[in-house]
């Protein structure tokens, strides 16, 4: 099937004053229509800046080379004009706080008829009750009400879902949702993350899912990428991820997180912290913190290839075939 | 063991002697500033006008107020060594704007330095301390704001005479009322940082706490400030002289240069233009060296 | 038998909003009539939602927020009594870690300013060069190298920033540290190495910890005993064991279920939506049991009082009139 989003050789540098700043390097990433993808990655590991600048969000000191074909056409190429009529229409997105996607100063209900009467040529009674209609289906309840308030006038978590209903009212082909449940409580998190996999399954729609949270986004995802400075490192589908990841980073990230069905005490940090992107090393760039280690990792990138059928991981050690027990960890 | 960690100690010393200095925010800071050309030149300028203010009447053959006979209402000339001509009654005119420039500075620099030991002051106690104390001390500024100063400093005139040091006085004690308030605004929100809770957590006292962790995290905002008070001063000098009020005769300020030489400025323009030169190249660089020490100190705000 | 370390008692916490000029201000009970104890040595994890006072509750023991009524004995002398100087003293014994390690860093001092700041306060005697040895050492117990000692705050990543804030809080070798959402801002991979580091000081110097935290499976990683807090109230208070592997109190039951875990299989099977809905406003909150307007369980006599803590069958406490007598 032809992919929906390809990214290719992509890459986003940042000019500053003590020079440049590798934000992501040379990324290769398909994505299937209607397909559930997860980006996982601690901070600073481009996660989030790789998909501002495919939506052409970026700060201005960034330098963006590669391609990002949609369809076809290459989302880099793109005119400030063109980019409008994609963004918003065909791409959405959902941010972390809820309160900067939405205005404060205008009602739920302008916010929300705006894109559709912009994109869709919608009128304004049809626009109404399309609105209105979403709300319900993003578990609002009382919608017609809710419809006529403010931002304000709302808890966190119902303000996520009108961000939602906001992004899902253009019927996108693809959604991206920017560590969208991270500023919510548990509880609230877990309703906004089954209603994601709800709608994203009734519409088709794709759905690109960052986090830095290896359990949210477990129940959601198809296919999860784990970023490690600026490039992927493991390209799994789930459960080959969690149950027998093939990078030693992913492996030492499932390592290290706590639990809560578990009563085990044992968890194991990743000694060390992430390479600076202002001067990333030579070799792989999670060789430092690595149990794995040996020279070549020093003398050159390992490439991303494939270890098994629709996997595929960056590292000239893969550890999928380890055991638990043979596990080295993470160096100490 | 004693020796062992007499031993140790003598080592972690060594450690601490030897470890790297980190960069503190005010170094960060100056070295903003020094990227920023325009306060750099300004800083340039500002120092030459300094130098040549303290050092200048040293060089000269003229003091500021002996005239000379034979030179009254002379024009720029290096025949006579008059460089900058002489006055109505013959007195040196480069002398004299010498001397007003030192005498400007001088006001400027002890005005700001008590409002900005009043103002930090004040401006902490009541932004920290809160409450009723805070309602009470801000009162008292505003009452102050709403007297028309000019009217308060003309009174102290008429009531004591004319002196230098009650002009410095009354111009600070003016100026310190802004400090306070823009002092008392940013300790509120230090108030709230986390780390100032941390220090109540260790113990520190309330004093302390203003002095080690309120005033310190000030500099950026005072420093700002204070650099924006010194043109403000000069310039409230300079229309009180020209009012009338300011320093007297022989002596002089580049306020009262500029009044007088402004009523012969048809008939001697030189009397009016080379105080007036002065007196703008003082301002234009500390406006720009206030603007680029905003810049440095908070580089988010551009 | 001695006074545990720590005891509270009815211990409440009330703001008062202000709603503007002509309206009276409302009151608000961040915490509401709170009673536990903590023995020396031992971990005591607070978990709850955002806005459910955990964090108002740590500070209230501490008395960097007044608390409004109640008593805290503080090995077995109240704590609440005390003026404010002697309190001051008191506090080289009790120390807090906060949430956002580089804010709670004073941006103008150096690493060893700012550690050293308690023993300057505290240990008088001290020399400046031992006040130094004992900073260096310090350093050294938390994980930093001692030529950081002239750094400043902003140098740091978050990690190390919070083994900054670690090393200040055990400085003067404190008896209770109160930790408030210490390992909440760091990534992941840094968490782990912050709480180890926290088990391994607690274990080297005897420390007692306050732990409140929103992630449930950091809390189940380091305390003994679980205490949950909704709208400022205890709703289930016992061993870590009881509180995980038979909660009993319906909230208890529908935060664990809500919580993240790491394994697609688990992840997809199960069900999330036992909760419906946003927690009450703690301005208006529900009569009787302040769960009430969301609990799956919900029975009419809910709806009237508040219900006592009562013991369930697995040994921890409950606020809630389903547990059996």
């Amino acid at each position: 099937m032809e992919p929906l989003l390809k990214l290719q050789d992509y890459t986003i540098r940042f000019a500053t004053p003590d020079g440049d700043v590798h934000a992501v390097t040379g990324l290769d990433l398909d994505l299937a229509p209607g397909e559930k993808l997860a980006i996982v990655g601690e901070s600073g590991s481009g996660k989030s800046q790789c998909w501002m600048g495919v939506m052409g969000l970026l700060a201005r000191n960034a330098r963006v080379s590669g391609r990002a074909m949609f369809g076809d056409r290459n989302l880099l190429g793109l005119t400030q004009r063109q980019l409008d009529a994609v963004r918003g229409a065909e791409i959405c997105m959902v941010f972390q706080d809820p309160m900067t996607a939405l205005n404060p100063v205008l009602r739920i209900s302008r916010q929300l008829t705006e894109t559709l009467e912009v994109h869709r040529g919608a009128g304004r009674r049809e626009a109404e009750k399309q609105a209105i209609a979403m709300l319900e289906r993003v578990g609002i309840p009382d919608a017609p009400r809710r419809f006529r308030q403010y931002p304000h006038e709302m808890s966190g978590g119902m303000r996520q879902r009108v961000v939602i209903a906001m992004a899902l009212l253009t019927k996108p082909r693809l959604l991206i949702a920017d560590e969208p449940t991270t500023a919510l409580d548990v509880t609230i998190q877990a309703q906004i993350l089954d209603l994601f996999q709800d709608l994203v399954t009734e519409t088709g729609t794709s759905l690109v899912m960052i986090s830095h949270d290896l359990g949210a986004v477990a129940g959601i995802a198809d296919r999860v990428a784990v970023m490690y400075a600026g490039r992927i490192v493991e390209d799994s589908p789930v459960d080959d991820l969690y149950e027998r990841p093939a990078h030693p980073y992913a492996r030492a990230l499932l390592q290290s997180i706590p639990r809560v069905d578990r009563a085990t005490a044992d968890i194991r940090p990743i000694d060390g912290r992430p390479p600076s992107l202002a001067d990333l090393p030579r070799g792989c760039s999670f060789a430092p913190r690595c149990g794995y280690r040996t020279d070549a990792c020093d003398a050159a990138v390992p490439p991303l290839a494939d270890i098994e059928p629709g996997r595929i991981a960056a590292c000239f050690h893969p550890v999928h075939r380890h055991t638990a027990a043979d596990s080295k960890g993470s160096r100490t | 063991m004693i020796l062992y960690s007499a031993r140790r100690a003598a080592l972690m010393d060594d450690a601490a002697r030897a470890a790297p200095k980190g960069r503190s925010l005010a170094a960060d800071a100056r070295r903003r500033l020094m990227q920023n050309k325009a306060a750099v030149f300004s800083l340039f300028l500002l120092g030459l006008v300094i130098i040549l203010a303290l050092a200048g009447p040293w060089f000269i053959s003229h003091d500021y107020e002996t005239p000379d006979w034979g030179a009254l209402r002379s024009m720029p000339s290096f025949g006579n060594g008059h460089y900058f001509g002489t006055d109505q009654n013959g007195r040196d005119m480069l002398a004299r704007t010498l001397y007003g420039t030192r005498v400007s500075l001088l006001v400027a620099l002890i005005a700001t330095l008590v409002s900005v030991c009043i103002g930090v002051l004040y401006g902490a106690v009541a932004g920290y301390v809160g409450g009723r104390v805070d309602q009470a001390m801000m009162r008292l500024v505003d009452i102050m704001y709403a007297l028309p100063y000019i009217l308060f400093v003309i009174l102290l005139m008429v009531i004591f005479g004319r002196n230098v040091f009650l002009l410095f006085a009354a111009i600070g004690a003016i100026e310190w009322l802004t400090m306070a308030r823009i002092v008392r605004g940013q300790t509120i929100a230090l108030k709230e940082r986390e780390f100032v809770e941390a220090a109540r957590a260790s113990g520190q006292t309330t004093f302390g706490i203003i002095l080690r962790h309120i005033i310190p995290n000030l500099t950026g905002p005072v420093v700002i400030y204070a650099a924006l008070t010194v043109p403000e001063i000069i310039v409230t000098e300079s229309f009180l002289s020209y009012l009338g009020f300011g320093v007297q005769e022989p002596l002089t300020s580049l306020g009262t240069l500029i009044s007088e030489g402004a009523d012969v400025m048809e008939v001697m323009p030189w009397l009016l233009g080379f105080p007036a030169l002065f007196l703008v190249s003082l301002l234009l660089s500390l406006m720009f060296i206030g603007d680029g020490l905003r810049d440095a100190f908070d580089p988010k705000d551009r | 038998m001695t006074a545990p370390l720590l005891q509270v008692e009815n211990l409440l916490t009330r703001f008062e909003i202000a709603l503007g000029m002509f309206r009276k201000p409302v009151g608000l009970n961040a915490v509401n009539d709170v009673s536990l104890t903590v023995a020396e040595g031992e971990t005591l994890g607070i978990v709850g939602e955002s806005g459910c006072g955990k964090s108002t509750l740590g500070r209230s023991i501490l008395r960097l927020i007044e608390p409004t009524s109640g008593t805290v004995l503080w090995q077995g002398k109240p704590l609440t009594d005390l003026t404010p100087e002697e309190l001051r003293m008191q506090r080289r014994d009790m120390q807090i870690i906060f949430q956002d390690p580089i804010a709670s860093l004073d941006p103008r001092m150096t690493v060893g300013q700012i550690i050293g700041e308690p023993l300057a306060i505290f240990e008088t005697a001290l020399s400046r060069a031992e006040r130094n040895e004992r900073v260096v050492e310090t350093m050294d117990a938390v994980g930093l190298a001692p030529e950081m000692i002239n750094r400043f705050p902003h140098e740091f990543s978050g990690g190390q920033a919070q083994r900054i804030g670690i090393a200040r809080a055990i400085v003067t070798r404190p008896k209770l540290v109160v930790c408030d959402e210490p390992v909440s801002a760091l990534d992941v991979s840094i968490q782990a190495q912050i709480v180890n580091l926290l088990r391994k000081l607690r274990e080297e110097f005897g420390l007692t910890f306050l732990f409140i935290s929103h992630d449930l499976s950091v809390v189940r990683l380091i305390s003994d005993r679980i205490l949950v807090l909704y709208l400022g109230r205890i709703v289930e208070i016992g061993s870590k064991d009881a509180v995980f592997d038979h909660p009993a109190h319906p909230y208890t039951q529908a935060l664990l279920a809500a919580a993240p875990v790491p394994d697609p299989k688990l992840a997809r099977s199960r069900k999330h939506v036992a909760l419906k809905g946003d927690p009450p406003s703690p301005l208006n909150p529900p009569p009787g049991c302040v769960f009430s307007n969301r609990c799956p369980k919900v029975r009419d006599a809910c709806r009237t009082a508040q219900p006592e803590l009562r013991a369930a069958r697995t040994g921890q406490q409950a606020a809630c009139i389903l547990i059996e007598e």
